[in-house]
């Protein structure tokens, strides 16, 4: 309070705490200190580290989902006699589960970007050190590098499965690492295109549902265009189709390049020649969430 | 703990010519400027450019012409540097309600690159010194207004700034609050030996707080004196006295017996004396020294009356704008910046 000194000077038991202010002469780490502290902070926050334990239940149960899965198809590989593989492929499984990620990046992606907006502290950030793209690019990494984690640490639990069952460790090793440039590429997407969406809807109910309906409505809309060309005889445009939604440019990708298998009616996947198309539609859309986010946040000033 | 001053340079902040305009309007039009270390009052009516002066201070708005340093730093160069120097406290609410004081102080002071234990420390030191103890561990959520904008200090102060910029720091608050809030910035400088910049379009309280007031309107400098050139220039004395059996009017009386003595008596209309109690019967007397003071005594004594105090009267600032006001030159009529205009 403000007559804390004064008082204190008179009386040294009215204070017990009061020990005058100190100067702080210490290092001052700077810009980049400041974008690791936000990426550290953004990353641990997106699974409820250092938040309310309500905020630690969905991502961690939903951490909890991808990993016992995974979990429990390696159990099934290695308890059945004479596997030489696990019954997936690693480039299948995000595409499986795929109804779990986008509610982790539904969940977590408004409170990565629209807390910030919604409370107007992103002034705050921008009275330090910080810029911009430093703000920007901390968020980002940490929501692709959240949505890693999530992807990625069932992958690995099937690897280490794959490996305990002795199956063949050439193959496992090399579809193991096709499998995670799979989901690094998945993760990248996913959390660009749910920072922009988040971004741009600073009112978190809207923006949960703004990143489910573009997860699942454009996947949910592919998937029954691609069925009807299918069965109409229409094959060659099933690969075209897939260019329309997140989750079959991921399969077209690595159906493309990374040995999947595809997810598409008929496995109809794109080749190499379409697979380049989809593989430069996936960075024109990392890059344009970016820049996105890099044009909404210039805006958003003192 | 306060520094030494000759550690501060002689200005914390400079500007010469310093432009800003918007495609429709002029926010900043030349506004050259000279502000010292201590607590200095940024006075204007809303939309006078207070907040556009503040985000070109911070480097974070490039100006349309003119320079200005900050710290001895350019602003249009060295604007990270500056940042990591100078503390910003904005107007509107800027606090995420789930989440303690104390948490949020810690991130912002890592924001502005202190390592992780100094930021700690220095977040319970400064939570403490704006005067939140115990709260600080429950969500911001549940704060008072008063707490609120006292968390908002504590992250200006956090990582122990040679400058703080404070957007309208009182706003909101009740009378007490209002107070301790002076007093707290007050002791920004006093005790913590940090410079402070403070907007209001309160003159009263830049009054009482500041030791240097800049007036600005229409993104022009009005005025920039320190605050005793405006309040002591002269000493006014109230007077007030009863009235007796043999004077009905001892007012009258007294103003009389005072003409005669050759005391120049101060015409009540250009002050404000509403606001006294006994407005009306409250003699003003120009003191030219202490002889005044004796004559009056004298004169109220000789009149057999009852003197109910004699005063010093402080003059208002707003009385010496009031004045300024009057000429119209004074007062440009540019196009004024609204609010709602800049921030979207």
């Amino acid at each position: 309070m403000s007559t804390e000194t004064g008082a204190a000077a008179g009386s040294e038991t009215s204070r017990i705490h009061n020990i005058g202010y100190r100067a702080y002469d210490g290092p001052r780490l700077g810009r980049a200190y400041a974008r690791r502290s936000l990426y550290s902070q953004t990353l641990r926050g997106s699974f409820g580290l250092g938040r309310s334990a309500k905020s630690k239940v969905l991502p961690m149960l939903l951490f909890g989902v991808m990993c016992l899965v995974a979990a429990i198809i390696v159990a099934v590989a290695i308890a059945a006699p004479g596997t030489t593989k696990l019954p997936i492929k690693y480039t299948s499984f995000a595409i499986y589960l795929q109804a779990v990620i986008g509610l982790f990046i539904a969940a977590q992606a408004p409170q990565a970007v629209s807390r910030d907006l919604r409370f107007k502290t992103v002034p705050l950030y921008f009275s330090r050190p910080i810029e911009h793209g430093d703000y920007v690019l901390a968020k980002f990494a940490a929501m692709a590098s959240a949505v890693f984690v999530l992807t990625g640490a069932p992958v690995v639990i099937l690897y280490i499965g794959a490996l305990l069952g002795k199956f063949d460790f050439g193959d496992q090793t090399k579809w193991f690492a096709q499998g995670m440039v799979s989901v690094l590429l998945l993760s990248v997407l996913f959390a660009g295109l749910g920072l922009v969406m988040a971004a741009l809807t600073p009112r978190r109910g809207f923006g949960v549902a703004a990143v489910i309906a573009l997860l699942t409505i454009t996947y949910g809309a592919v998937t029954t265009v691609q069925g009807i060309a299918w069965s109409t005889g229409s094959e060659g445009a099933v690969p075209y189709l897939g260019l329309f939604s997140p989750i079959t440019l991921i399969d077209g990708v690595q159906t493309a390049f990374l040995g999947a298998t595809s997810a598409f009616p008929g496995g109809n996947g794109p080749g190499a020649g379409i697979g380049v198309v989809y593989l430069l539609v996936v960075l024109a859309l990392i890059a344009g969430s970016y820049a996105v986010l890099m044009r909404r946040y210039r805006r958003v000033g003192l | 703990m306060v520094r030494a001053t000759t550690v501060e340079p002689v200005n914390v902040i400079a500007a010469e010519g310093l432009s800003k305009r918007f495609p429709r309007v002029t926010a900043l039009d030349r506004l050259s400027l000279d502000i010292g270390p201590g607590v200095t009052g940024l006075v204007g009516a809303n939309g006078a450019g207070k907040s556009t002066l503040i985000k070109i201070l911070l480097g974070l708005s490039p100006a349309t012409e003119g320079r200005a340093a900050v710290l001895g730093l350019d602003v249009s160069t060295s604007g990270a540097a500056i940042r990591e120097r100078v503390g910003y406290m904005p107007e509107h609410d800027c606090l995420p309600p789930d989440v303690s004081a104390t948490e949020f102080v810690v991130h912002m002071a890592r924001m502005s690159g202190l390592p992780p234990t100094a930021a700690r420390e220095r977040t319970a030191d400064t939570l403490r010194h704006v005067g939140l103890y115990e709260e600080r561990y429950r969500p911001i959520g549940g704060y008072s207004t008063g707490m609120k904008q006292r968390v908002k200090l504590a992250q200006a102060l956090v990582h122990d700034p040679q400058l703080v910029l404070l957007d309208e720091p009182t706003n909101g608050l009740d009378p007490v609050g209002r107070d301790e809030m002076l007093g707290l910035i007050r002791r920004i400088h006093t005790d913590f030996g940090i410079s402070v910049l403070v907007t209001s379009h309160l003159l009263g309280e830049l009054e009482r707080t500041c030791d240097h007031v800049v007036v600005i309107d229409g993104g022009t400098l009005l005025r920039s004196s320190s605050t005793s050139d405006f309040t002591q220039t002269t000493t006014t004395l109230a007077v007030e006295v009863t009235d007796s059996d043999t004077h009905p009017d001892g007012t009258g009386a007294l103003r009389r017996s005072l003409t005669e003595a050759g005391v120049k008596l101060v015409g009540l209309d250009g002050l404000d004396t509403q606001g006294l109690p006994g407005a009306g019967h409250i003699l003003l007397v120009e003191a030219t020294g202490e002889e005044t003071y004796d004559l009056v005594r004298d004169s109220v004594a000789g009149l057999g009356l009852g003197l109910v105090r004699m005063e010093q009267r402080r003059h208002h600032i707003a009385e010496v704008f009031r004045s300024d006001e009057a000429r119209p030159a004074a007062v440009p009529a540019g196009p004024v910046l609204q609010k709602g205009e800049r921030t979207r």
